[in-house]
């Protein structure tokens, strides 16, 4: 599948991938994240049933402590 | 010039080392309205980035931003809040809002209003600060954006016992989201 990552054209070799799939394959590492599949937010309890597929636009942002 | 920001409204949430410091560089400008959000108290450690003076440690920080922005604006018009900010009350606290200023410090409360701005509130715009801790890499910093969310910093650096949050770098990313919210009121009708 093709997907927008972070205002990135991306290709992955599956048809469909969970979002802990895709941050497991990206080796996203934080803990604080802030995910949007297609305008929908997705929260931590949504990371195993999320389905990201073909076309989607995907925003990961990881966020850090501070201010 | 800047004639018309003087009718637009900014929601600082948090007035710590980012909110502060954004908060006294949009009243400097003539943003028309801000209003002020934050649970705290101002202490000896906090005047190493926040913009407040010796003779406010003990008040709420939104007591003491109010009297430092009327020190340098008499024409901005300061609304505030001594709440602690959540999912449930940042709705109705920063509805009349242009724009919201992400001033906290724990990546959990960024997490939180980031969410609940984009999926309750999916009109407004909404300026966040990420990995400013420590010192140096001026050129590490920068602004990303997505849709109607910017978010300034640079992405890593999280604060620590070696990495403390210093004025110079959280004064950095504070104005670069001062800066933002101009350039995003700018190009409002």
């Amino acid at each position: 599948m093709n997907i927008i990552l972070n205002n990135n054209p991306e290709s992955f070799d599956k048809d469909e991938m969970s979002i802990s799939e895709i941050l497991v394959s990206k080796n996203y590492v934080f803990k604080m994240l802030v995910i949007k599949v297609n305008d929908k937010i997705i929260r931590k309890n949504e990371y195993e049933t999320a389905i990201v597929k073909d076309g989607d636009h995907v925003v990961i942002l990881h966020l850090v402590s501070g201010g | 010039m800047l004639e018309q920001i003087k009718n637009k409204i900014v929601g600082i949430a948090g007035c710590g080392g980012l909110g502060s410091n954004c908060a006294i560089a949009l009243a400097r400008i003539g943003v028309g309205k801000l209003i002020i959000a934050d649970f705290d108290i101002v202490s000896k450690s906090n005047l190493n980035r926040q913009y407040f003076f010796i003779n406010q440690i003990g008040m709420p920080k939104v007591d003491a931003l109010l009297n430092n922005i009327s020190n340098v604006s008499a024409e901005v018009v300061v609304e505030k809040h001594f709440i602690k900010l959540n999912q449930f009350n940042i709705p109705d606290i920063f509805k009349n809002c242009d724009i919201i200023v992400e001033a906290f410090d724990l990546s959990v409360m960024k997490q939180m209003i980031i969410e609940t701005v984009m999926s309750v509130m999916p009109d407004k715009y909404i300026v966040s600060g990420s990995g400013m801790a420590g010192w140096g890499n001026n050129n590490s910093l920068k602004t990303i954006n997505y849709d109607k969310l910017y978010i300034c910093g640079d992405f890593i650096s999280e604060i620590s016992e070696t990495l403390p949050p210093l004025a110079p770098r959280v004064g950095v990313v504070a104005n670069m989201q001062a800066n933002q919210v101009l350039e995003i009121l700018m190009n409002l009708k």
